[in-house]
This record gives structure tokens, sequence and C-alpha cells, in this order.
């Protein structure tokens, strides 16, 4: 029965996207708020309805109800009840469900909690929102339904994929989902701009919200997949340019050229078209990753529920909401009043020169991405776009937009003084210089791009640092008035620097791991050791395990270091019964900022006959900053978040009803 | 979707670990393996899902090692390494896209992107003139005497 009410919601769902477009788009038109009122409760219901699909089809999952198709693919009754649970978005069809749910909740929020945006613009938003919830609640009813019956239902299901029954399915897609699904509001608002016919710094200031609450969740869903990669794949990756990640990535980026030419526009008014066009192109990249992954067009280690068949409807979706989000940009952008004029060297000017360098990394990670088809439809051949091709062209592209970045704040918007501007970031230049010949000549020898990674992650900090303790104690303040400053400091700026920390903080540790990381691997019979990094890992015991759906061989390793034990390693060989399949579970022991990273291999035999394992041991400098960065410049977008003067929704809308007589709705 | 919800395809290929470090494999000479090891991260695993034979535990690529290994031991130039691999199984198993006539496109959109990007920010800035044109004379000396007081 619950299957059958989840469909039911489900397409209750649909029909009310439907109504959603339909009310919201006549209430623009006929200028009524009654329609319009009725389309914002249509979006409330979608997302409703669609809640109450999601939650029955989990209520399947705990229950193990194998009648219900998914389940049976996708679950098994020795289960934990934890990986029953994120299961639910493990398959192909649930995870649309999972996006459908993001969708229709960002719809419902923005129409319920957009207070201050004016009545027509608002309307049509809402109207375009509830077109992108009809094509893909479309797309889940008719092609995909997670809740369909099986005439034949099996006793016992077949299981989820072992890599995938991770703590980090609970966290990392809803995170990533909800990131990628945050762009379709700024694609809403976008698309409605256009229509409306004005893009203005308010605006910018509705759109800057969404697009940094999106970037701040897909920031920390692009960080959680990456680390969940880093121990489940056992080699110790954390991003390999493969096309899945490339798909999360196009996305983040476009929406950081976006936060940046959406502030242009809000302070300058300026850039008005380009800021339009990052959001339609960041939520088409959201889609396009949609399709990426699961058409199976393109080969990935982190392919996922891929059908080439579907693969072509969602491909259909991207292509009509994409184009018709163009289409309508380049009928109306040119009749957009044109932007302010700028000098180059100013705030903006740096804005629009990092927005410049940003798209044209945009453009290598898309062609890298794409070139593999385009070359195989164009000609036929076959060719691989792997990590050199990036390494060689993303990397100096944003090298040239870090290079920038910590001069852009301490330039004035309007008419700047390069020379002043530089001046005042001599310590951070020459922090960086010192960071750079220090590695060069001694941490690490001769290598010229390990030096290179280590100076621009110093000079990202410092010169950071640099813009706070200018405004701090510019003019000679005293101690107590400098930390008063600070406090006043308005928490969108305070979000930048942190932001801007973490991103230096994440090079740094890109830079240290990428050349710093020591291999060892070593074949250990019982009471045997080997070195790596100074660490001695010895091997206690081997001894089987047994967990809830699987069998276990685990290791049982000392690590020391000088002879003083360190921590104790139980890397383990887990076999899955119900899939047939075996994964290895990584163990880390994580030292200060750095790790040792410990896989426990196949058995072998000594060369004295006696049973043996082999171990891989990895040393993996700094390697806590690569996430540690990220989860920073999250946690700056939340700071920036809370600034009182982008605070959009409910709290302000608040606000307004106490102290205005009403808005114009 | 794009979940890096890693693998549900490929079942029986998993990299359980760094695959070329299997020191039953390894050349004698450190230098050399270095080298190898090096050249493995250019070569793709032609059968695996976008992984270097250097990640991949696939038997494809112990062979594809095993095969530059001896060449890297023989003295030949990665030229040579690459050229003998790309004449077996097609310019798929390059990671990094050749500098070719067919590939001018890859390697040149980034690139054109920052030009006409530039270009066009210099067509469209109109000239300084136009913001606060300079006061005309009575102007300026009206100007003048305010702001000597």
């Amino acid at each position: 029965m619950t299957a059958e009410f989840g469909s039911f919601a489900l397409v209750l769902a649909f029909a009310l996207s439907l109504a959603q477009l339909g009310l919201s788009a006549g209430g623009r038109w006929r200028g009524s708020a009654a329609l319009s009122g009725a389309g914002e409760g249509a979006a409330a219901g979608a997302f409703l309805c669609t809640a109450a699909a999601f939650g029955c089809l989990m209520f399947a999952f705990v229950t193990s109800d194998f009648s219900v198709a998914n389940v049976a693919q996708n679950s098994h009754s020795a289960k934990p009840l934890f990986y029953k649970i994120t299961g639910v978005w493990g398959s192909h069809e649930g995870s649309m469900l999972l996006w459908c749910l993001a969708l229709t909740g960002y719809g419902a929020v923005m129409a319920l909690a957009a207070g201050g945006l004016p009545a027509r613009l608002k309307s049509s938003a809402v109207a375009v929102q509830g077109s992108l919830g009809v094509l893909f609640l479309g797309y889940t009813v008719f092609a995909s339904n997670p809740l369909m019956r099986l005439t034949d239902p099996p006793v016992e299901g077949h299981s989820l994929n072992p890599l995938l029954q991770d703590p980090f399915l609970a966290i990392h897609p809803p995170f990533l989902y909800s990131g990628y699904v945050g762009m379709s509001v700024v694609f809403s608002l976008a698309l409605a701009a256009l229509i409306e016919g004005r893009v203005d710094a308010a605006w910018a200031r509705w759109v800057r919200p969404w697009a940094l609450a999106a970037w701040s969740l897909l920031t920390i869903g692009i960080m959680l997949g990456s680390f969940w990669s880093y121990y489940v794949l056992g080699w110790g990756g954390w991003w390999s340019w493969d096309p899945v990640e490339n798909a999360s990535f196009m996305p983040w980026l476009a929406a950081t050229a976006l936060l940046h030419s959406a502030t242009v526009t809000e302070k300058r008014g300026a850039l008005a078209g380009w800021t339009v066009f990052l959001g339609l192109v960041a939520f088409t990249f959201s889609m396009l990753g949609a399709f990426l992954v699961r058409s199976g067009v393109l080969t990935s280690v982190h392919a996922f529920a891929i059908d080439p068949a579907r693969g072509i409807l969602l491909l259909g979706i991207l292509g009509f909401a994409a184009g018709v989000g163009f289409a309508v940009f380049a009928w109306r952008a040119p009749s957009l009043a044109p932007g302010g004029l700028f000098a180059p060297i100013s705030r903006e000017g740096a804005l629009v020169l990092n927005n410049l360098f940003l798209a044209a990394a945009i453009a290598a990670v898309l062609f890298g991405t794409l070139f593999p088809l385009i070359r195989q439809a164009l000609s036929g051949d076959a060719v691989s776009v792997g990590p050199p091709y990036f390494n060689r062209t993303f990397a100096p592209l944003m090298a040239a937009v870090l290079l920038i970045l910590p001069i852009a704040p301490l330039m004035p918007w309007k008419r700047a003084d390069l020379k002043g501007a530089v001046q005042r970031l001599w310590v951070a230049a020459g922090l960086a210089v010192a960071a750079a010949v220090l590695s060069f000549a001694l941490a690490r020898p001769g290598q010229a791009v390990t030096a290179l990674g280590l100076a621009l992650g110093v000079w990202l900090i410092a010169g950071t640092l640099t813009e706070l303790v200018d405004r701090a104690r510019g003019g000679g303040a005293s101690v107590g008035e400098a930390w008063r400053r600070l406090r006043q400091l308005p928490r969108a700026s305070w979000g930048m620097s942190l932001a801007h920390i973490g991103l230096g903080l994440f090079i740094l540790g890109a830079a240290m791991e990428t050349s710093g990381r020591i291999e060892a691997a070593k074949v250990l019979g019982l009471g045997d050791s080997m070195t790596v990094a100074g660490y001695q890992l010895t091997l206690g015991k081997v001894g089987s395990v047994d967990g809830a759906n699987y069998t276990a061989e685990r290791a049982t390793l000392a690590v020391t270091r000088n002879g003083a034990p360190v921590c104790q390693a139980l890397p383990e060989r887990r076999f899955y019964p119900a899939s047939q399949q075996t994964t290895s579970r990584v163990t880390i022991c994580v030292r200060g900022l750095s790790d040792v990273y410990m896989v426990l291999g196949e058995p072998r035999t000594s060369p004295a006959g006696q049973p043996a394992w082999l171990i891989r041991a990895y040393w993996n400098p700094w390697v806590r900053l690569i996430w540690l960065g990220p989860l920073l410049m999250a946690f700056g977008g939340g700071v920036s978040l809370s600034d009182r003067r982008l605070r959009f929704g409910l709290p302000r809308r608040a606000a307004a009803a106490s102290a205005l007589p009403g808005p114009a709705e | 979707m794009k979940t890096r919800l890693l693998l549900v395809i490929a079942g029986a290929v998993f990299c359980l670990g760094n695959a070329a470090a299997d020191p039953a494999d390894q050349l004698k000479n450190p230098a050399q393996e270095a080298h190898a090891r090096v050249l493995f991260r250019e070569i793709r695993c032609v059968v695996c899902q976008s992984e270097s034979i250097d990640e991949s535990d696939a038997d494809l690529a112990h062979d594809l090692r095993q095969r530059v290994r001896q060449e890297v031991a023989a003295g030949a130039s990665d030229v040579q390494v690459k050229a003998d691999l790309v004449s077996r199984y097609g310019e798929f198993i390059l990671l990094q896209p050749r500098f070719s006539f067919g590939n001018a496109a890859l390697w040149l959109a980034p690139f054109l992107v920052v030009l006409l990007g530039a270009g066009i920010l210099l067509v469209r800035r109109r000239p300084p003139a136009a913001e606060a044109e300079d006061l005309s004379e009575p102007e300026k000396a009206r100007l003048a005497a305010l702001t000597d007081n």
C-alpha cells in the first residue's frame, strides 16, 4: 500500500508542479496576486508530495519490501538499518527522487520565504522553477519511478554495491544534490529577470544568497566526495580529473564566478548580462552532470546508476531547459540596460579579470571532459583526456586567478591605485617568495611546481590576513580599537576572508600532498615490519572477522616512530557474499595534518613458505588541509550568508512585516 | 547525480591499492622504476573505468606495466614507449592527448577564451573620457575657488 501511496504522491507532485507553472505564469500575465499566491501554494504542495513519496520509498527500504523493484535491486534484508536508509538514494531512480526533493524544496522555500522580491519577478521565477519541476518530476514519474512494484517479488534483494555501504553515502549525496539543485533557483531568477527585462543591483542582491548557499553546500559535497574516494578507493587519490569529478566541479566553478560577478553587479550595476549568463550556466552544468554520470557516455571510476536509454531522456531535459534558457538570454540580453562603466584598475576591474580566467578554467574542464565525445563524433577517433591535460591547462589558469586574488580586496571600487595595493602586499609577497625558496632549495629540492604551489598558498593566506590587518590597524589604531573594528566588520567581509584563507589552505595541502607523498609496499609475514616516512609498521596478526553482511580478513599493524608507539592499525579486506565482491577497508593513522594510510593487500607466500600479506602504506603530508580548506570555504559562505544585508527570506520577511505596512505583493 | 557513488559496474576490477607498487614486479634500478612510475600515470588502463595503469589492478594494466618496465629497463625513450603503445592500442591509451591537428581545439580552447574575453573587454571599454570628462574652464575655476577655502 505504501508504495502505491508513494506513486500517487509522486504523480500529484508532478501535477502540482504543472499547476505551479500555470498559476504563477497566469498570475504574472494577468497581474493577479490571487493566481500568483495559488502558484506559490502549489509549489509548497509539490514539495510536500515529493517528500511524502520519498518517505514511502524510505519505508519500503527500511521494511525490506522486495516487491518494490528498486528495493529488490538495491537492498538486502541482512544489510544494517543505516545502509537500508542510505540505500534510498544509492540507485538511479532513488537519486533522481532525491534530486526532485531538493528541487521542489528549493521551489517551496523560494515561493514562501522570498518576501522581498517584486511580485512580477517572483511570479516569473516561481513559474520557471515549476517548469523545472515538471521536467524532472515528469522524468521520475514516467521513466524512472522508484516505487514500481514487481509482479513476482523475490525472497531476497540484490543488495547495494559494497563500496556504497559507507557512512559517506549518508551525507555526501544530500550535500551534493542540495548544492547542484540550489543552482536551479539561480537559474529561475536569471530567467525571470530576463523575462522581466530588468537586471540591476537589487536583482544581484536577491540572487547572491541563493548562489552562496548552493555554492557552500556544493563545496561541502565535493569535499566529502573527495574524502570518500580518498579512503575508499584504497590508493589515497583525492582528485583524478575523472569525468564524474569534473561534472561536479564545473557547476562549482561557475557558481564561484557567479558569486564574484554578482558582487560587481550589486555594487556597480555592471556585468549584469554576464551575471545572468553565469546563473544559467551554473544550473546547466548541474544538469550536464546528471546526464554524464547516468548515461555512461564517458567512462568513470565513479560512474553510477548507468542507463543509456534514460540517459537520452536526461539529455533531452538538459537540452530543452538550457536551450530555452539561452534562447531567452540571446533574445533579451541585448535589451538589458547597459552596465555601468568602470576603470580597469579598480576592484571591479580585478573581479572582471578573475571572471575572465575562471571562465577560461571552466572552458578547460568542459572541453577536457567532453572532447573525447566530440572527437569521436567528428572523426571516429578515440582519445583520452586525463590528468596531464588538466595539469597543463587548468592549473596555470587557476594560478592566474590566485595571483590576482589578494590584490582585489585591497582595491577600492571605481578607481584604485594598483601600486598602493601591491605595496601593502609586500610582506605577503616576501613570505610567498620565502616559502618558494625554502621549498625549492631545502624541503623538496628542485620541485618547481611544489614551490609554486606553496608560494601561492602562502600568498593567498598572507594576502588575505594583510587586508584584515589593514582594516583593523589602518591609521595606527590601538589594539583595542583594532579589535573593535574587526568585530564590526560586516559578516560578508569576514566570510570572504575565511573563504580565501580556506582556498589558500587547500592549495598548501594539495601542493604538499601531490609532491611529498611517500609510498611503500612490502610482503610481510607475521612479525615482519616495513618503514614509510620514518614510521615503522609491524604486522602483529591477521585474523578473520564477521560483519553484518560480510566476512573480512583483518590485519593488526603496530605503528611506531623511533620505537614509540603511534597507533594500531586494523586494515581489512572484506568479502560481500550477497554481491560476490571484495573491497578493502583502509586504515588511516592521523598525525596532525598528515596521514599514515595503510591498506591490506592479497595474501602471498613468503620466500620461506610462510603465509604473508602484501601491505601498502603511504605517507600523505598535509593531506588534511585538502578537506579542511574547503570546509573553511563553506563556513565562510555560511558566515557571509548570515550577513544582515544579504539575509533573504524568513528573518527579513518577519522584520519587514513588523516594520512596514506590508510588502507590496 | 553525479554522486561519485563509486562504480556500480566493473564488479571484478576494484582498485585494492596502488597496484603499481607491488614489490614483486619492480625494477631493480630505483631510478628506472621511478621513471616507469611517472610513465604509468600517463597511460590509460584501456579496459578500466578512467584509471591509469599506475592505479589499476586489472590484468591488462599489470601486463602493460611489465611491458613499459621492460622497455624502460632496455633504455627506450618516453617517446618510443608511448609510440609503441599507441601503435598497438591507438591514441586512446594516452591520458595526455597529443598536440596534433585533431586535438588543436582541445589545447587551444581555454587560452582562446582568455583572448576572446580580453578582446571583448577592450572593445567594449569606452574611452575613460566618457565617465567624468573634464570640467570646462569656468567650472574648473569655480571648483578651485570652492576648494581653496
